[in-house]
């Protein structure tokens, strides 16, 4: 297996769309998006992220791995159940595709925290502290293991190949989901590791990703002041994991956010009304090893929406599209029209400034409908 | 008693050039050398601070390393037995200035830094904007927002007192006292200029520089010379001195006959008194003290600037500095072996204390490890020459760097190492009026905003190179560093991995 600590840098393809009202659609859409982007890639890793796809199991956290041996396998089941209550586990659906080879064991696991286990000496963790305890733990640690996705009715889909090849691997038509993101990865060294594919994930935040986090150091090293360990080999996974500190524990305003991973210039901040300066300056100061610097423009999706972001000098594309309640965001228009060809409106992202696809209430009503 | 001490140099005129403007004779603040028909120079005053041979109209000047050789010994080098004979005329403890010159290694040589190449694509400084903008003070870990009547977020905390830096550089401390107050003046004048700070030192604040005052750091040291409730009112920020590089663990002496009326003013002594800082605070013997001094000062400045600590790099740097965070200082003066001084005793400027890069690592990482890293941030110096080695030492982990010796040398400073004598012929390190007069403020201060200036405009073409447009993204980057021909235990201690890595 190639070395958890090295970095492979890498140049992309992404495009997303989501249904603010929660409606859902099968993969095929997706692929023939991102399938317009083929020169983008260069066949060495691609993979899809869909959300409201496990509704039979929408209450459990649905963990997707990858396997180079039953031995690891039975390491890491051990592992879970010992963890947590085991729901479902079963080989994640596939079919044979000529140019996808040496593809790893694919399993996925439905799993339920037991309120016990959060409770550890006189520390209470949430569920999800806890869920992200057990993901860190298995991708450092267990050799042979990778945890791709562990959110709840999500799943992430991915793999060494070209993204529509990998898409017809996985059976994407089969599954049905409200918001679809897709990577096709071009990386520029080779080593065929299919945990080194987008999009990251980690509890249902996901990330798709083109550019490159020149950044990395840093973000990597605050990362690991907080628990993450960024052991798989790219710098996507901060993202994920910036989402996940930013957001979900530290409570930050999504606008917060987006200010510190692609904050304004402090010449911009300075001409701000006084409010607001306050707000930026306080979070480049206090956030600044969170700053996403280099050139990126990310998909980031969690169940309640998506969220495209460029970096603040705008060095990689991202055009964005809306038609009815459906937004798509892509590397290229192309990737767009190829799947709604007549769009109410369409823009190229600015950049530094998120474009924040929500759901809509009534989409949230649908979602839990089904749960 | 004769000396058995040949001179260190020889001063050479060329006298058929020279055409007896006798110049040279008074630029020289040491006395080496007489007017007698020509110039003559008693070659053992001389200390080869090229005062006279800069300004020397015609050039008639060359100022020689003495090549008369001992016989050479691999272990009883030239300099011990100097030494020797120099304590065995004196009975003396041997006194130096500046900073540590043996030939010690430097980290910074070992490291090289990175730069991007096609992945991602290296930012041009000149069209697109580069932010060296820091800010010296406590942050919290996290922010806390609650809504606002218009529903907008809104900040529910309010961040400790900070002092805006347009580059991550400051001036270290050099009271007055142990400098002139012409050179004062340029630092501060040069500070204001810059968007940064100069240091008063433990040497009190001179009237004359309150119109700085924004940009002057306050020292209290263990004389706390010059420190009054009005002192404590000027200044950004408040600075306890515990140590310095140059002489960790060990006091200071100004002379009595270096305290004239100004000095005196200043410092709150009579005219004419020795100025004696004591080795330790004689309130501070351990962590809890300086907390309560901390907690005190903060009082005094109503909370409305940081305080921070300044320590001498030692073997345990890692853990002190982990103490004074938890002390509650707001940031942490972390000064290198290599640090300068007015004046020490050469076996302990020699001997004593760490490499700046190694201490920097320690802390940082302690700092970190413990979750407490945004709690304080760290001023680092120690023989930092060049615009490369801050930004190494900004990607090892320091926030910002402070240049003393790097800006005496701005203002003319040869580095002769005789700043104890006083007689300073760059009217630098000296009290004496006709020495001090010849620095005139503007000019050295304008010396300094260049200095300051060259360095940001390179720390930006390495950013840019980086890949990187704001200087917070290559704080504590290790990632970005890599380093030649250091051993394994060195690499962890840096956290860097070897060149080709
Ligand atoms: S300054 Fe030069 S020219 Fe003037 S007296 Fe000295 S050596 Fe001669
Ligand atoms: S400040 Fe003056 S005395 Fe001190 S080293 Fe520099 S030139 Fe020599």
């Amino acid at each position: 297996m190639w070395k958890k600590d090295e970095r492979i840098p890498s140049g992309c393809a992404i495009s997303g769309f989501i249904n603010r009202c929660g409606r859902k659609e099968s993969g095929e859409a997706i692929l023939r998006s991102i399938a317009a982007m083929h020169e983008r890639s260069n066949g060495l890793g691609g993979g899809f992220a869909v959300y409201g796809c496990y509704p039979e199991y929408a209450a459990c956290y649905a963990f997707h791995l990858m396997f180079e041996s039953e031995a690891a396998r039975d390491r890491v089941e051990e592992f879970l159940r010992r963890s947590f209550v085991v729901q479902g586990a079963e080989p994640i659906p596939t079919r044979s595709v000529a140019s996808i080879t040496d593809q790893p064991l694919l399993w996925r696991y439905f799993l339920e925290v037991r309120p016990e286990s959060l409770t550890v000496g006189n520390t209470f963790l949430t569920e999800e502290d806890f869920v992200v305890a057990a993901v860190m733990e298995i991708n450092a640690h267990f050799d042979g293991a990778y945890v791709a996705s562990s959110g709840k009715n999500m799943g992430v889909f991915k793999g060494v190949g070209y993204p529509e090849e990998i898409g017809r691997f996985y059976r994407l038509e089969e599954y049905q989901g409200y918001l679809w993101t897709a990577h096709g990865r071009f990386p520029t060294n080779t080593p065929g590791w299919w945990g080194g594919a987008h999009p990251f994930a980690l509890l249902d935040w996901s990330v798709v990703h083109n550019g490159e986090i020149s950044s990395y150091g840093i973000n990597k090293r605050y990362l690991e002041g907080h628990g993450y360990l960024c052991r798989l080999g790219t710098d996507t996974e901060v993202i994920a994991y910036l989402f996940d500190l930013f957001q979900r524990r530290h409570g930050l305003p999504l606008s917060a956010t987006c200010l510190a991973l692609a904050a304004p210039f402090w010449s911009e901040i300075d001409r701000l009304p006084p409010e607001e300066a306050t707000i930026a300056r306080a979070v480049r100061m206090v956030y600044g090893s969170g700053l996403l610097n280099g050139p990126f423009s990310i998909i980031v999706a969690n169940r309640s929406g998506m969220i495209g972001l460029n970096d603040r000098i705008k060095l990689r594309p991202m055009v964005v599209a809306e038609r009815g309640e459906t937004v798509y965001m892509a590397s290229e228009e192309a990737a767009i029209r190829e799947i709604c060809p007549s769009v109410d409106r369409l823009w190229y992202a600015r950049g530094g400034e998120p474009v924040v696809a929500a759901m809509m209430p009534l989409g949230a009503e649908a979602e839990a409908e089904v749960a | 008693m004769t000396s058995l001490v040949l001179p260190e140099f020889l001063h050479r005129v060329d006298h058929q050039r020279c055409r007896r403007c006798k110049r040279c004779v008074m630029s020289c603040g040491f006395g080496a050398l007489q007017f007698l028909e020509r110039v003559v120079a008693d070659h053992a005053k001389c200390v080869g601070c090229h005062r006279c041979a800069t300004f020397c109209p015609e050039g008639a000047i060359t100022i020689e390393r003495n090549p008369t050789a001992l016989r050479y010994n691999a272990h009883w080098s030239e300099e011990h037995r100097k030494a020797i004979w120099r304590q065995a005329e004196s009975g003396g403890m041997l006194l130096s200035a500046m900073g540590n010159d043996k030939p010690y290694p430097s980290y910074f040589d070992h490291l090289l830094l990175d730069a991007c190449q096609v992945t991602n694509p290296s930012i041009d400084p000149l069209r697109e904007p580069m932010e060296l903008r820091t800010y010296l003070g406590s942050k919290p870990e996290r922010l806390e927002f609650g809504a606002g009547p218009d529903g907008k977020p809104r900040l529910t905390v309010e961040l400790a007192p900070q002092v805006q830096l347009e580059t991550p550089l400051v001036f270290s401390a050099m009271s007055f006292g142990s400098i002139s107050l012409n050179a004062q003046k340029a630092l501060a004048m040069a500070a204001e200029k810059c968007g940064i700070t100069m240091n008063t030192g433990e040497g009190g604040l001179h009237k004359d520089l309150y119109p700085y005052s924004r940009h002057v750091v306050i020292q209290v040291a263990s004389g706390r010379f010059g420190v009054s409730p009005e002192y404590l009112q000027q200044g950004a920020a408040v600075e306890i001195k515990i140590g310095q590089g140059a002489k960790p663990g060990i006091g200071g002496h100004l002379p009595g006959e270096k305290v004239p009326h100004e000095i005196s003013e200043t410092r709150m002594v009579p005219v004419g008194t020795d100025c004696l800082s004591p080795a330790p605070h004689h309130d501070i013997y351990s962590i809890e003290d300086l907390a309560q001094l901390i907690g005190a000062l903060k009082e005094a400045t109503r909370y409305e600037k940081p305080v921070g600590v300044k320590i001498a790099a030692v073997h345990n740097v890692a853990a002190i500095a982990s103490g004074i965070v938890r002390a509650g200082a707001d940031f942490i003066f972390l000064d290198g072996f290599r640090g300068g001084t007015g004046a020490a005793p050469t076996v302990i400027r020699d001997h004593v204390g760490l490499p700046i890069e190694l201490a920097v690592a320690a802390v940082d990482d302690r700092l970190r490890r413990e979750g407490i890293r945004n709690r304080a941030s760290l001023v680092v110096a120690g023989g930092i020459r060049s615009s490369a080695d801050v930004a190494k030492a900004v990607a090892l982990g320091a926030d910002v760097c402070a240049i003393g010796t790097a800006a005496l040398v701005a203002m003319g400073c040869h580095l002769c190492q005789k700043c104890y004598t006083g007689n300073c012929s760059w009217g630098i390190a000296t009290q004496r009026s006709e020495l001090v007069r010849r620095l005139e403020p503007d000019v050295a201060a304008e010396r300094l905003v260049n200095l300051v200036r060259a360095w940001s405009l390179e720390l930006k073409e390495i950013l840019g190179a980086l890949g990187l447009n704001a200087i917070e993204s290559l704080r504590g980057s290790r990632e970005r560093l890599r380093a030649v021909g250091l051993d394994q235990t060195t690499l962890d201690i840096l956290g860097v991995k070897p060149a080709g890595r």
